[in-house]
């Protein structure tokens, strides 16, 4: 019996491996905990601070609403980091998972795109459970923001295929230490608490060159409803970003497992 | 001659090295064999000589460097998805997925072959049977004993019906009780007509499992044959084992010439008859501690093959 060979590298079945682990309702726990940490930040900062900022200058919205998008692309952002970064490591190295995984119809290239899918689907959930909370608070402004968790897919995507990437030079856990030591001041400088233009020009133009300023420009044009061409090329950014990237994990593990 | 299911010739395979100061390294220095449908076939060799290296290109995860190597008529590394479909391999290290139960893991293992539920249940059912794990189907793989893992890492490899199943160094690190067991699953497979290709430093496993072997010494094959071939072409009928305190028995092994294998440990007197081999010791005034006449095997084979390369 020859059965037919699985589509797309057999993408889709890594996904299903994964989906199979977290069933039983452990999506949702999942979907909790990425919540948290964001409902934290968007009570202390956005609520907090944001009783002693009142609206934000040149935007013209409150404070907690101006944070709130960020702080979704944000969690998005960290639900794709985790199954693509030390999640996908221990399954590396220490499982040798992708290695039983290559020896079958599925191939590298259907491991690794199989992954970020993975990684998208993860940051779909916490994006969905953070937007729930973001209308719970009363903070929404537009329908618009709607559209922000399926576009939100692209931040999974971009950066779930660099931290992959990044994944596959790993030495040991503690290299992690080196993608926080890039993750926290994008994350605390990309434009997450206040606009870009608070900036000296020089600054403007290297956090306007960060994907994680994208992501964040994008998701907060439609959860404010302020709509142009720009968020297409926010989207454009972290489309090629993304692509980019998933090119160089391929050949990467291509030569981890089948070197 | 039946038909040839795998069919090697020069094959090599070349590492790159690691860094700039590093050399390449040939792991793989052209090897020629050929399997057929039905046979089990083995490859054995001391640890770097080059087994798992080539075990890995049988599997269709690493390119040969230079050769050609065909796999049921396929190549595999251009036709790899096809050939896969059509193998089931089982690692040295188990690395089965600590994240899903006993069951679970034949399961989805099966749908990576594009396998259908219904069918995946079904066989999975039997594997579990096979495999002696029926009661351990809800089980995490971590509470596994070793010799249960490597069943259900076998179980696995099956779950496709292939047609070739590869093993490397399928009983490593089990207990006698458990190598038994898993030896009688493997036999039965053969009954079932799976050509097994395995790779193992076990002499009995090898004298048990296989129908025909290559010893590999350094990348390369140094001879090929059934068991009883290769104890015929390179050893006598007899051996005795002579024991010495230590640091003398080498010195004694050189005088007594080539028919005597110096060991870390011992002296091999390879002879038609052990009996004589002794009393001519007596004779010449060697005065061992302890001497043993026993029927030469596959690990005489072995270390005449292979010998220098163990006092590495």
């Amino acid at each position: 019996m020859i059965p037919t060979l699985p589509r797309a590298g057999g993408a889709h079945l890594v996904v299903l491996r994964n989906l199979w682990v977290h069933k039983g309702g452990s999506p949702w726990t999942m979907a909790l905990f990425s919540i948290f940490e964001p409902i934290l930040y968007l009570l202390a900062i956005g609520v907090g601070i944001g009783g002693l900022v009142g609206d934000v200058p040149g935007v013209e919205v409150p404070y907690a609403v101006y944070v709130a998008p960020a702080l979704l692309a944000t969690a998005m952002m960290n639900s794709a980091l985790e199954e693509t970064g030390q999640s996908a490591y221990a399954k590396l190295a220490f499982d040798r998972f992708y290695h039983s995984l290559i020896v079958t119809p599925v191939t590298v290239t259907g491991a690794v795109t199989g992954e970020v899918l993975w990684g998208m689907l993860r940051a779909l959930i916490t994006g969905t459970g953070f937007l729930a909370v973001i209308a719970a608070f009363g903070l929404v402004q537009s329908p618009w923001i709607l559209l922000a968790v399926p576009a939100g897919l692209l931040i999974g995507f971009a950066f779930g295929a660099a931290s992959l990437t990044f994944t596959g030079y790993v030495r040991g856990w503690h290299d992690y230490q080196y993608m926080q030591l890039i993750m926290l001041p994008m994350f605390l400088f990309a434009t997450t608490f206040y606009p870009v233009t608070v900036y000296p020009e020089p600054v403007q133009l290297l956090v306007e060159a960060l994907p994680l300023y994208h992501a964040i420009e994008l998701v907060r044009g439609l959860a404010l409803g302020r709509l142009g061409p720009s968020l297409l090329l926010n989207a454009a950014y972290l489309i090629v970003f993304g692509t980019l990237f998933l090119t160089w994990a391929r050949r990467r593990w291509g030569r981890l497992l089948t070197s | 001659m039946s038909e040839a299911l795998i069919e090697a010739t020069g094959l090599e395979k070349t590492y790159p090295a690691r860094n700039r100061q590093g050399t390449p390294f040939r792991a793989v220095a052209g090897v020629a064999f050929r399997v057929h449908r039905g046979e089990a076939f083995g490859f054995l060799g001391p640890n770097g000589a080059g087994k798992s290296s080539t075990m890995r290109m049988l599997a269709g995860v690493s390119a040969p460097t230079a050769g050609t190597l065909r796999i049921l008529g396929l190549d595999p590394v251009a036709d790899g998805r096809r050939v896969r479909a059509r193998l089931g391999v089982v690692p040295q290290d188990d690395s089965l997925d600590t994240q899903l139960t006993v069951e679970e893991n034949l399961l989805v293992y099966g749908l990576y072959f594009g396998l259908s539920r219904r069918a995946v249940r079904t066989k999975a059912g039997e594997l579990l049977a096979f495999a002696r794990l029926e009661d351990k189907a809800g089980e995490r793989v971590e509470n596994l004993s070793g010799g249960m893992r490597r069943r259900l890492t076998i179980a696995r490899a099956l779950i496709n019906d292939p047609e070739i199943l590869l093993l490397d160094e399928p009983t490593t690190g089990l207990d006698p009780q458990a190598r038994h067991v898993l030896w009688e699953r493997l036999f039965r497979l053969k009954q079932d007509g799976v050509t097994l290709i395995l790779t193992t430093h076990y002499m009995d496993e090898a004298e048990q499992l296989c129908d025909r072997l290559v010893v590999m010494d350094k990348g390369l094959i140094a001879d090929g044959g059934s068991p009883r071939e290769l104890i015929e072409r390179h050893v006598t009928r007899e051996v005795l084992e002579l024991r010495f305190p230590p640091g003398e028995h080498e010195k004694i092994g050189r005088e007594l010439g080539e028919q005597v294998e110096v060991l870390p440990d011992r002296l091999l007197w390879y002879a038609d008859d052990g009996e004589q081999a002794l009393a001519r010791a007596t004779e010449l005034g060697i005065r061992p501690l302890t001497a043993l006449v026993r029927r030469a095997g596959l690990e005489d084979v072995f270390l005449r093959l292979t010998g220098r390369s163990l006092t590495d």
